[in-house]
Formats: structure tokens, C-alpha cells, sequence
């Protein structure tokens, strides 16, 4: 408890506290404070292929608002970040609580659920290209079957294009937060599910009302997760469209990249991940300070 | 403590092993050629770097643009460089040179001769800045070409055409007989390289110099520039109905028939070479088109970073001695496909569309690459609006005036 | 694969069991085979790839299984696919990966099981501040800080060398590690810290004799997330090391992404389940620590 910090003998254990935490310190203060400084100040330059100190005030920014590729990414985040965000909670966790139901061959299906995280995405980015391709995949195969007009072919319609990827996406992500839901479970004790049962409360209702409001840090390490996931959304996007068709699945992330190391304009690319960074800090920053600093604790 | 302590010890280690073997010297040699007959042509190199008694290890790291080239800068940056490296040629290493960072060859070019050698003269002048000679050409790679399959004409029943304006006048036939016209695969730089090659047949070698080279504004607003987007628009109604994403899965559709052409580097010709098809039997290549052959002299290029050991210094200009020598030109060439840097040497070996490319460099019909021309962060802008435009339904005049005004902000 | 039955009846887990074949068990494990196929669809499709010959893959039907079966592509993509002048295939990366994993995943989880466990019980002035913007750093992609790194290395003198790659890890791990480390210590009753505080326990004796044995399913959480990251790393991997050094997925990038030459999807497929192995182990055997309270009974008993 916080009022603990006033005993003497917490001064002492805390000087541990503190030289364990010398590392977190310097990594936030160097390579995070330091690196993303750095970044902010060279945005203002218009470095090219090495970051230099020619400042040009805020071109890169009027360029950057001004680009159509831009705007279409920050959308296309804005629709696949919150349908990634939503399903990938619900469908982690449904599967996390299907696991903990004392399922046979539950290393089975976990490793099922959660293979996809480790493939690299250069080739499984394939594999679902070939799979969501019309004239390949599952359209030509239900076609073959009988059924004419079925049609399946997100990745070829900027409307739907970024539906498709999200299929994919939730098909990588959803395993790894699936795992730390069932950490989370498993550190449940078993004393409340009998409470519960004692108390006669149905199952759906006791994850609804107990389980899940008492696994609030694990949501929180979730999300945050996901969220981050969803910002550097990158290799998806070049694994299965790489970007196309036209603009239509442009994310942020790699537009970054793209003009960081492609187009080599370090000035522009790092103008946009500063856009990033600050839209990110703004929101995260109280709330984790709330979170986190606030009174509660557990 | 301990870190540095294993970091002496490392130091100490590394010292001893190069004291050991001072007479040949390793050569870190950076690259992006990892396919089967990308990596047979960087044998020959490597066969003939160790005949001199040196070490060629290499360092090969796929992926030419965003994935090879923020690590060889990375390695440079960081006081750790290769002993030498690819890059494409052009405006790329600017400021690498201006650093300081990479080593002048002006010595060694001017001792062989590559003023007089090296043909076409502007693979040199893409490595020279303010006069000095910073990289060493080893090959020449053109975008320009149509490729067509012989099958699909012959199901359509037309003759397979001998230039742009016959294929746009057979399309109507390939769709009729369920085919189709143009293979194109929906990734902005294909859809790019397409407009530059078509860029190059409508609008000609003079109006594309003025507005690549020379960033005039005016001509890419202008009359020749609205027939090129008018026929970039047409071509677009052409590859409309490809659904396929990797370039070589679009040449596959030329490849089994399935599709007319597609307008891809030359490149393109190692995917009907591995499906045993013979050039003017199953497929033919039109440079340039077959409008205007003219074709741009791309390529790669071998630069050398800074270092301070001398005995490396000494291996790296025995190296770049040895990538332009006649010898190792062939051997590579032939196994990588394209063409060699230098004009004095017998290239008979060569099939048929490699031997059209050769007479066109003979002619001397050869166009800066857009890479010496534009900068990539123009190129960039360019690529995002090619993919805008070949996806969307976007008039020609529209994509016109957004061109003009990239051209416009170019440096 | 083995079913991994003992584990499961030995472990008390979730509501009590029920009949075998009563409705809401065929639901569950309906559901359970549906999604599996879900999941398991891809996987299908790349390994009938991997065992089809380059000329069947080209007429073009992804799901059919191979007419002839092949093992061809995954010894190429073992031990013959070539990167450059070397012709040894994965295979040639292999140690060296696990030469980078193994410190790169000790050192990260060590430091951010003590952040997380620092902040959920020691905290001090300015500690929740610090975290905060730790968190923040979890959203940053790691290419926007390459040219920083580079030059931070540089100037402490750990530019290509291992160490220089164990820390770039253990920084980038740092965020999400820490976050999951805290919110999990956390959850532990309270009452067991003050207990031991009371017995004299101060920070290290808390973190070894309680906080440690407790946490197992966290830490095998962040065993996941490691492995996986760091093996499956290319970009550090890269820079940070020497050709000679070079991780597995440098070989595996080679292989796979080759811009203008022959593509040959099946070896493609085969090397990235190949390099996909080792994760994908750790995963399935990870499964006998997946337990509930391992230590909870032990402390209270």
C-alpha cells in the first residue's frame, strides 16, 4: 500500500528496487526519450538518404497532410484497428475460456490456435493470398462444388480489401492473446468457480460478472498489445497486397518505412512516424498513468 | 564490466585471426542476388576474387530496396562496413559519398581505361560525382520489354503483333476467346515500370528527357504527356480482370497461354527459360515496345566503403579491378541474364532477346535509367500514383496533373 | 501429433467436468474442431505445396493434395537452397540463431520479470512515469529507431558485436514484458507479500522464493513472445552480425524473397516451416507448465 512508503525500513528496500530498475530508466531515458527526440528534431529537416541537420521547419508535415497515401493509411488503420481490437479480445479469450474447460488434447488444439504467430509472414502472407485469390482459392473451389455465383475475392476490391487482411490478421494474432487470457484464467482461484456454483450462478454469468472484471490487468496487457500491433501493422500488409489494389490497404506504418528506406526521405518518413508517435502518446499516456499510477492496485 | 572485458577479449581474438592470415584478405562483400541464377553469376565473382588469393565472403541479404539497403546503410553508419557492397547505381549513394563514407576509384578507373570501355559512357557517369568515380558498373538491366505468348495469339486467332499498336488492336480477339490481354501484376512498381516503358514508346526519347532529366513541369502538363496517359489508360483496360500479385505469377499467365503480354524487365525472360520455352518459337520479346526500341541501361553497381586496414583497401581495389575485367563480365552476365558493362567483348552465347538488347546498346539507343534521373523519393510519389491509377477508374487528365505536379516539386 | 492427456487429468482447471457426451460437450468440441480449421487451413495449403514438384504447383490448385509425393524442396530448403554463393541452405544459420536466442531471451525476461515485479510492489517516485512512457515505446516500429540504435551502439562501442544484439532485444522486449510482469504480480494476493515482509524477506528474497515460483504461466508467456520475436528477428539479426553469423532467417529471407529471380514456392513454404520449428516446439511442450497454481498450493499449504 502506498501509505507503506512512509516506514523506514521501505527506504532501504527501495534503494533494491530502485538499482533493479536502473536498466528500465536507462532504456526509457535513452533509446526512448533520446530516440524518439531524435527522430522528433530530425522531422523538422529535410534529410534524405542519412539524417542530417538541414531544418526546413515544417515542409515535411505540409507535405505529409498533403499526400493522399497518407490519409488513405490513417483510415484504413482507423476501420482495421477497431475491428482487430474488438475480435481479437472476444475471440482470444472464447477460445481461452473453451480451453480452460477441461478439454482433452488441449495442447493440441493451443498449439493449433497459436502455430500461426510463429510462421514468418513473408510466406503464410502468401498462402492467404492464394487462399482469398478468386481464381485459386475457396471461391473457385465452392464454385467447382456447384454453387455458381459464390464469391470471395476481398483482396482484389479496395471496398472490402482490408477485410480480407483482417482475416488473415486475426488468423496470426489471436493465438498469442488467446495464451495470455489463459495464463490469466489459469491464475483465477479454483475456490471462486466453486463459490460461484455454491452461489448456484451459471457459467456464462460467472466469467461475465466474475471472471472478467477480476482479470482486468491481464485485458489491460491485451490490449495494449493488440493496440501496438495494430499501429506497426506492417509485414501483413506486404505479404498480402502490399499496399494494393492502388492505395487501397495503405497503412501507416508503411508509409513510414516505405519513405524512410525506399524513397529514401528520411525527413518525410520520420515526420509521418512522429504523427504517429504523438496521436499514440496522447492518448496512451494519461490513460496509462491513470491505470497504472492511480490508486488502485490488483 | 563484463561486457567489456568479453569485448577486449573478442578484440584480442579477431586481432590474432587476421594476423594469421594477413596475406589473404577477407572481403565482406554485401549483395542482393540469392536466386539460383542470381547466385551462379555471384560464383563468378567470388571464383575469380579468390583466384587472387583473397577471401570473398558473402553476404547476401535478398530484397533490393526496403529490405537490404537500411542494413548495408546501417553497417556503414556504424563505423562497421562490408568491404564492399551493391547498390543500384544513380543518385542512391549522393550522400554516402559526400560523408566521406565511400572510397574514390578515380585512380584505378583512370589507370584501365573505363572512360573508353564501359559503353553505354552513362553507367559511368551515374557512379561519378563532381568528377571523381565512386563505383564500379558490373551489368545493365532494362525494363522495356513486351512479352508475349505465342499460344494465346494463335487461340485467338490473330498474328502475334510486332509492336504496341498491333497488341492494343488484337486485344478485342484475346478477350473474346476468354483471354487475357494484359498480365499485370497489382503492386505499384509494376504498374510503374509499365507506364516508364510506356512512357518511353508514345512519348519518345526527347520529351522524356526533358521531363525526367530535366523536371520540366510544362511537357509533363502537356500535349505529348496527355497521349501517354491516354494510352496508359487504355493499357489499363487492357490488364483489367488480373488479379494476380507477384510479377512472375503474371508472366506465368503469359507463360501457360492464359494471358497476351506483359510488359516486365528483361528479367522476366529467366521465368520462360525455366519453363523451356524458346524465344520466337513460344513467346517473343519486343524492346521498347517494338515502338520505339530504345531501352534504359539500369543496372547494379559495386561501391567500396571507407575502411582504415590497408591490406583491405588493396583487396577492394584488386576487386573492383576484377568486376569489370572482360573475363568475369561474360561469365556473370551470361549466367545472371543481363548484359554486360562493356562493349568490346563477344557475347554470342546469348539468346535471342538478349542479343536484340545488345544491338540496341550498340546503337547506342539507351536512356539514363529513371534511377539517375529521378530521385527514388520522386519515384516514390510516381509509384503511389501509378498504383492509384492503374486500380481505380482515375481520368487520364487527373493522373496527368498529378504527374506534372510531382515533376514539378522534383529536385 | 500426441494428444497431451496426463497433463490435462491431473490438473484441476475451469467448472467441474461433465458427462461425456452431453450437449454442451459436443458444442464445445464442435466448436473447438470448427475454428481448429480455421486455423489449420493455411498450414494445410502450405504443407501440400512444400511436397508438390515446381510444375504441379503451377497448374494451379492450391488444396489438392500432391499426386507425387515429394520430399525434395525441404532438403533444398534444409541443406542444398542457396543465398548468395552458399549452397547450404538453412541449415547454415541454424546455430548461430540459437547462439543469439538463448542470452537475448534470458537477459530480456530477467530484467523485465524484476521491472514488472518493481513496479507492482516497490514502487518509487517517478516509477509509474517511467512505465508510462515504457508502454509508449511498445508502439514505436522498430525501423523509426534503427538509425538512433545504430548510433547509440556506435558511441558505447557494441556496434556488430553479439552483446550490441542481446541489448537491442532486451530493449525492444522491454515494454510488453515488463507490462505483462507487473500486471501478473499484480494479481498476487497481497497478503503473501506482507507475510513475507513480516518473516524478513526483503526485495530479491520476495522476488526468488515467492514471486518466482508463482509465476510460471507468465513466464512461459514471455518465453512465447521472446522465441518467437527474437528467432524469427531478421532486420537486428542482420545488422548486428557478421556474415558468418548471420541468424537463420537472414537465409530464410534469401530464400525467399528474391526479386527478380525464379520463384520456387514449395522450397519457400518447407523453409518457413522449417525455421518455424523451433518456436513452434517450444509452444507444444509448453503445455506441462500451462498450470493452474502450481505454487499457490504450496505457499498456503
Amino acid at each position: 500500500m502506498p501509505t507503506d512508503a512512509k516506514r523506514p525500513l521501505r527506504i532501504f528496500n527501495n534503494l533494491s528496487a530502485k538499482i533493479a530498475s536502473i536498466p528500465m530508466i536507462l532504456t526509457v531515458l535513452v533509446v526512448f526519450v533520446g530516440g524518439t527526440a531524435w527522430t522528433v528534431v530530425h522531422s523538422f529537416t529535410k534529410s534524405k538518404l542519412l539524417p542530417k541537420l538541414n531544418f526546413v521547419g515544417l515542409d515535411q508535415y505540409e507535405r505529409l497532410w498533403s499526400t493522399r497515401r497518407w490519409l488513405v493509411s490513417i483510415e484504413n488503420l482507423a476501420l482495421y484497428g477497431l475491428l482487430s481490437l474488438v475480435f481479437t479480445l472476444i475471440i482470444g479469450f472464447f477460445l481461452a475460456a473453451l480451453l480452460d474447460r477441461k478439454i482433452r488434447g488441449e495442447a493440441v488444439f493451443r498449439t493449433i490456435f497459436l502455430y500461426p504467430f510463429a510462421l514468418s509472414f513473408i510466406v503464410t502472407g502468401l498462402a492467404w493470398q492464394w487462399i482469398l485469390n478468386p481464381d485459386l482459392g475457396v471461391q473457385q473451389v465452392v464454385r467447382d462444388l456447384g454453387w455458381a455465383s459464390f464469391e470471395l475475392n476481398p483482396l482484389n476490391n479496395p471496398d472490402t480489401v482490408m477485410y480480407g487482411i483482417l482475416v488473415a490478421g486475426l488468423w496470426q494474432g489471436t493465438g498469442l492473446i488467446m495464451v495470455i487470457m489463459l495464463a490469466g484464467l489459469r491464475g483465477i482461484d479454483e475456490d471462486i468457480w466453486k463459490a460461484a456454483r455454491v452461489d448456484g450462478i451459471g457459467t456464462a454469468k460467472t466469467y461475465l460478472k466474475i471472471i472478467i472484471p477480476m482479470m482486468r490487468p491481464v485485458f489491460v496487457t491485451a490490449l495494449v498489445l493488440i493496440a501496438s500491433g495494430i499501429i506497426k501493422l506492417y509485414d501483413l500488409v506486404v505479404a498480402l497486397t502490399n499496399g494494393g489494389p492502388g492505395l487501397s490497404s495503405e497503412v501507416p506504418a508503411k508509409y513510414v518505412i516505405n519513405y524512410m528506406f525506399r524513397a529514401q526521405n528520411l525527413g518525410q518518413g520520420f515526420a509521418a512516424s512522429t504523427m504517429m508517435l504523438v496521436s499514440v502518446a496522447i492518448i496512451l499516456i494519461p490513460w496509462a498513468y491513470l491505470e497504472f499510477g492511480g490508486r488502485k492496485r490488483g | 564490466m563484463n561486457i567489456r572485458q568479453s569485448i577486449s577479449a573478442l578484440g584480442a581474438a579477431v586481432t590474432v585471426a587476421l594476423a594469421g592470415t594477413s596475406h589473404a584478405t577477407e572481403l565482406e562483400v554485401t549483395h542482393w542476388w540469392t536466386s539460383g541464377g542470381e547466385a551462379a553469376a555471384v560464383a563468378e565473382f567470388a571464383k575469380a576474387f579468390d583466384a587472387t588469393g583473397h577471401k570473398w565472403i558473402d553476404g547476401a541479404i535478398a530484397g533490393s530496396g526496403g529490405t537490404a539497403r537500411p542494413i548495408i546503410i546501417s553497417r556503414i553508419l556504424g563505423g562497421d562496413p562490408m568491404g564492399a557492397t551493391q547498390l543500384n547505381h544513380g543518385r542512391q549513394a549522393e550522400e554516402l559519398i559526400e560523408e566521406g563514407l565511400l572510397t574514390d576509384l578515380t585512380e584505378l578507373a583512370e589507370k584501365e581505361g573505363w572512360k573508353d570501355i564501359v559503353n553505354p559512357s552513362s553507367l559511368l557517369d551515374a557512379c561519378t560525382l563532381d568528377g571523381r568515380i565512386y563505383c564500379a558498373p558490373v551489368n545493365i538491366h532494362s525494363a522495356q520489354w513486351l512479352w508475349l505468348s505465342h499460344g494465346a495469339f494463335k487461340e485467338a486467332g490473330v498474328d502475334v503483333p510486332k509492336n504496341w499498336g498491333e497488341f492494343v488492336a488484337a486485344a478485342p480477339k484475346l478477350k473474346e476467346a476468354g483471354l487475357q490481354p494484359l498480365a499485370m501484376g497489382q503492386q505499384g512498381w509494376q504498374q510503374n515500370l509499365a507506364f516508364g516503358t510506356i512512357t518511353v514508346a508514345v512519348a519518345g526519347m526527347d520529351a522524356w528527357t526533358e521531363v525526367a532529366v530535366n523536371k520540366n513541369a510544362e511537357v509533363a502538363a502537356g500535349p505529348v504527356y496527355k497521349e501517354v496517359f491516354e494510352a496508359a489508360a487504355a493499357a489499363r483496360e487492357l490488364a483489367k480482370g488480373s488479379n494476380v500479385q507477384d510479377w512472375n505469377l503474371a508472366t506465368n499467365l503469359v507463360i501457360t497461354n492464359k494471358a497476351g503480354g506483359q510488359i516486365m524487365g528483361d528479367w522476366a525472360q529467366g521465368e520462360f527459360q525455366v519453363a523451356g520455352q524458346v524465344a520466337g518459337e513460344d513467346y517473343t520479346c519486343l524492346p521498347g515496345l517494338g515502338v520505339n526500341e530504345i531501352l534504359d541501361t539500369g543496372g547494379d553497381a559495386f561501391y567500396f566503403p571507407v575502411v582504415k586496414d590497408e591490406e583491405t583497401k588493396k583487396a577492394q581495389m584488386e576487386l573492383a579491378s576484377l568486376l569489370v575485367s572482360p573475363e568475369v563480365q561474360v561469365n556473370f552476365n551470361l549466367k545472371k541474364g543481363s548484359l554486360p558493362v562493356r562493349g568490346d567483348i563477344d557475347l554470342s552465347s546469348a539468346n535471342d532477346c538478349m542479343q536484340k538488347g545488345l544491338k540496341i546498346l550498340a546503337d547506342g539507343n539507351v536512356l539514363p535509367s529513371g534511377d539517375m534521373a529521378l530521385s527514388p523519393d520522386s519515384q516514390t510519389q510516381i509509384e503511389d500514383l501509378m498504383a492509384e491509377f492503374w486500380s481505380t477508374d482515375m481520368p487520364a487528365a487527373d493522373a496527368q496533373a498529378s504527374y506534372a505536379a510531382i515533376i514539378e516539386a522534383a529536385e | 501429433m500426441v494428444e497431451n492427456v496426463v497433463e490435462t487429468d491431473t490438473v484441476p482447471q475451469g467448472p467441474r467436468p461433465r458427462r461425456a457426451f452431453s450437449r454442451t460437450n459436443i458444442m464445445l468440441y464442435g466448436t473447438l474442431i470448427v475454428v481448429a480449421l480455421y486455423y489449420l487451413l493455411p498450414l494445410y495449403v502450405m504443407i501440400v505445396t512444400s511436397l508438390k514438384g515446381m510444375p504441379e504447383i503451377r497448374l494451379g490448385n492450391i488444396f489438392s493434395p500432391p499426386l507425387e509425393v515429394t520430399f525434395e524442396p525441404w532438403v533444398k530448403a534444409w541443406s542444398t537452397a542457396c543465398t548468395g554463393i552458399n549452397c547450404d541452405g538453412l541449415s547454415r544459420g541454424f546455430w548461430n540463431s540459437v547462439r543469439i536466442l538463448v542470452p537475448s531471451v534470458f537477459l530480456s525476461i530477467a530484467i523485465a520479470s524484476i521491472n514488472g515485479y518493481a513496479l507492482a510492489r516497490w514502487r518509487f517516485k517517478g516509477s509509474e512515469l517511467f512505465f508510462s512512457i515504457l508502454i509508449v515505446g511498445a508502439f514505436i516500429p522498430y525501423q523509426t529507431m534503427l538509425y538512433p540504435l545504430v548510433i547509440i551502439l556506435r558511441e558505447i562501442g557494441l556496434m556488430g558485436s553479439l552483446w550490441g544484439l542481446v541489448l537491442v532485444h532486451t530493449v525492444f522486449g522491454m515494454p510488453i514484458l515488463t507490462l505483462l510482469f507487473r500486471n501478473y504480480f499484480t494479481a498476487i494476493p497481497e497478503d503473501l507479500h506482507k507475510a513475507a515482509r513480516v518473516d524478513g524477506a526483503g526485495f530479491w528474497g520476495i522476488y526468488f522464493r515467492i514471486m518466482l515460483p508463482m509465476s510460471l504461466p507468465i513466464f512461459v508467456v514471455a518465453m512465447i513472445l521472446q522465441v518467437t520475436g527474437i528467432w524469427n528477428d531478421f532486420l537486428f539479426g542482420v545488422i548486428y552480425t557478421k556474415p558468418d553469423t548471420y541468424p537463420m532467417t537472414v537465409q530464410l529471407n534469401n530464400i525467399v524473397n528474391s526479386v527478380q529471380g525464379i520463384k520456387e514456392y514449395n522450397v519457400n513454404m518447407a523453409a518457413t516451416l522449417l525455421t518455424a520449428a523451433v518456436p513452434l516446439l517450444l509452444y507444444f511442450v509448453s503445455g506441462k507448465l500451462f498450470v493452474r497454481g502450481i505454487a499457490a498450493g504450496a505457499v498456503k499449504g
